[in-house]
């Protein structure tokens, strides 16, 4: 026989001060809302000031040139471009499939667990550190030059760690009961991944791929230093050939001492962003189709 | 002679969106009385429970239309705080969800939260003595919740909202994720609370509904069928759709 639920303890249950707590807290984080959103907004704001009047279909169409009036983004547009579908085709397969191996196949021992937290490391490393990399391993011993496909290369390294990881946490996330699902008709290992784990993951690695091509549709340092040329006057036309690309293109005139450059510098950085929005936008309406 | 109502529903709805889930129910829980809901998946009785201490508020979608006075006052009028509400009327759900942490700090946060002023550990102990756990615990109340078996956790569940002494007890499938000693167990616990508490208890199980409760309301398709005395509903039911539910001829 239960000795009875206790009764008559003494409650100060204040509820006034804890409902203002929690009052004060919401607004808290909506402050930090606000926060980004303000500086978003300042952001978006100073830049169409600045780089809406460079704008124009000429702009866009036009190589760079040592006449302000006449500069364009043309091949630093193709370039990006080239860049990032280099990028894709190298980490999307190598990033998925190593974080299929890890989290599906691969035992949990010291060795495994040592080589997802390395991983880990590897994406925080700075991105000039793959930029000497890939100067010494792409663009000197591979001999690629100082082409699209070293440069790719080089933002692939960066992008890797991000891709992995990023696939990795989305394929925990898919339930086991899912595979036991699967195996339980008869399905391989292979097949229940094909068939079951993949699908499920798949938003969460599109996520997480496209972020990090967004990264790398951004970086500029790597691409210093391996050399990428900033005043291309060519479209590029093959992985072999010599680049440049949108964040160079703004480097290259932010730190021109003639003021008119910097006008083309922020249309340039207008242009660069409206390419990383389209991107994730493409991103978001493909996870949608995945999710169904 | 009608025993002192605990809780009233006064022509109450709720829908999800623009699905009706439950429509006019009026009914009333009296104190210290054990009433079951019953009914097939779906019928709505989870969600009637869960507007007695406002957990529809947690799902976005949900509207309440009518009233749910508790001790004459409603629930749902302005002003009247959640968490209050909720202290007074605790509620166990159907998977057992003891926090991460350990036992005895799964029983202190609710006594904390709410300024409990005596000793906290003399409290710990008298919860779990009242849910019969504390034979089992006494001797390792720092060891993980989540080491417990699915029975112990539950009881662990029921300890904690006793703890912060509620007037209620809502019970939403408490059973059905447990094994039948478990259950047993369970059922135990309830008929020694009982008297002590009003206790309102959504299952599946007829038979577990007819053993524990006082008595019992039948649901059906968001509609408050028939509720009287446990006894007399399941040897004498009034409404067919009652008989065939109990019958088994459907459900």
């Amino acid at each position: 026989m239960s000795p009875g639920a206790p009764r008559g303890g003494r409650f100060d249950p204040r509820l006034e001060a804890r409902r203002r707590a929690g009052v004060r807290f919401m607004w808290l984080c909506r402050l930090a809302v606000a926060f980004g959103v303000a500086s978003l907004v300042v952001l978006l704001v100073s830049l169409a000031a600045d780089g809406l009047p460079a704008l124009s279909f000429e702009f866009l169409t036009s190589y760079p040139s040592r006449f302000p009036e006449r500069a364009g983004v043309r091949s630093a547009i193709l370039g990006s471009a080239w860049m990032l579908a280099l990028v894709a085709v190298m980490s999307f397969p190598l990033g998925v499939g190593a974080a299929l191996y890890l989290e599906e196949y691969a035992p949990t021992n010291r060795f495994t667990t040592l080589l997802k937290t390395n991983i880990a490391n590897l994406a925080s490393v700075p991105s000039i550190v793959y930029g000497i990399l890939g100067l010494a391993v792409f663009v000197r011993f591979l001999a690629l030059e100082r082409s699209l496909l070293a440069g790719a290369a080089t933002l692939s390294l960066l992008v890797l760690p991000i891709v992995n990881i990023a696939a990795r946490e989305a394929i925990r996330a898919v339930p086991d009961s899912l595979r036991e699902a699967a195996y339980a008709l008869g399905a391989t290992r292979w097949q229940a991944i094909r068939h079951h784990v993949l699908p499920a993951a798949m938003p969460g690695i599109l996520s997480g791929t496209i972020l990090g091509l967004s990264r790398a549709g951004g970086e500029t340092a790597p691409l210093l230093i391996i050399g990428a040329l900033t005043f291309i006057a060519f479209d590029p036309l093959s992985p072999m050939d010599p680049f440049t690309a949108l964040p160079i293109q703004i480097f290259n005139w932010t730190t021109d001492p003639r003021g008119e450059f910097h006008a083309l510098a922020a249309g340039a950085i207008v242009v660069l962003l409206g390419v990383l929005l389209m991107m994730n936008a493409a991103a978001i309406l493909i996870r949608n189709r995945f999710e169904r | 002679m009608a025993p002192e109502a605990v809780l009233e529903t006064v022509g109450l709805g709720v829908r999800y969106g623009e699905t009706r889930v439950i429509e006019d129910i009026s009914l009333t829980i009296p104190k210290r009385r054990v009433v079951a809901f019953i009914g097939p998946s779906g019928c709505g009785k989870s969600t009637l429970l869960r507007c007695f201490n406002r957990m529809n508020d947690l799902v976005p979608t949900a509207r309440v239309t009518g009233q749910v006075l508790f001790r004459g006052r409603d629930l749902y009028a302005p002003g009247v705080e959640p968490a209050d509400v909720r202290r007074a009327i605790g509620m166990v759900f159907q998977k057992p969800n003891p926090f991460p942490k350990s036992i005895f700090e799964n029983i202190a946060f609710g006594l904390r939260i709410n300024g409990f002023q005596d000793d906290i550990g003399d409290r710990v102990e008298a919860s779990l003595r009242a849910a019969a756990l504390w034979d089992e615990v006494s001797h390792r109340l720092d060891a993980d919740a989540l080491g417990l078996s699915a029975g112990q956790q539950q009881r662990l569940c029921i300890a904690r909202a006793l703890a912060v002494e509620p007037e209620v007890l809502l019970m939403d499938e408490p059973a059905s994720a447990l094994d039948p000693i478990a259950t047993g167990r369970m059922e135990d616990l309830i008929g020694e609370l009982r008297g002590g508490y009003t206790i309102v208890i959504v299952t599946h199980n007829m038979q577990q509904a007819a053993r524990i409760s006082d008595d019992t309301a039948f649901l059906y398709m968001g509609e408050l069928v028939e509720y009287k005395e446990t006894q007399r509903l399941f040897t004498n039911p009034e409404d067919e759709r009652t008989e065939a539910y109990i019958t088994g001829r459907r459900g």
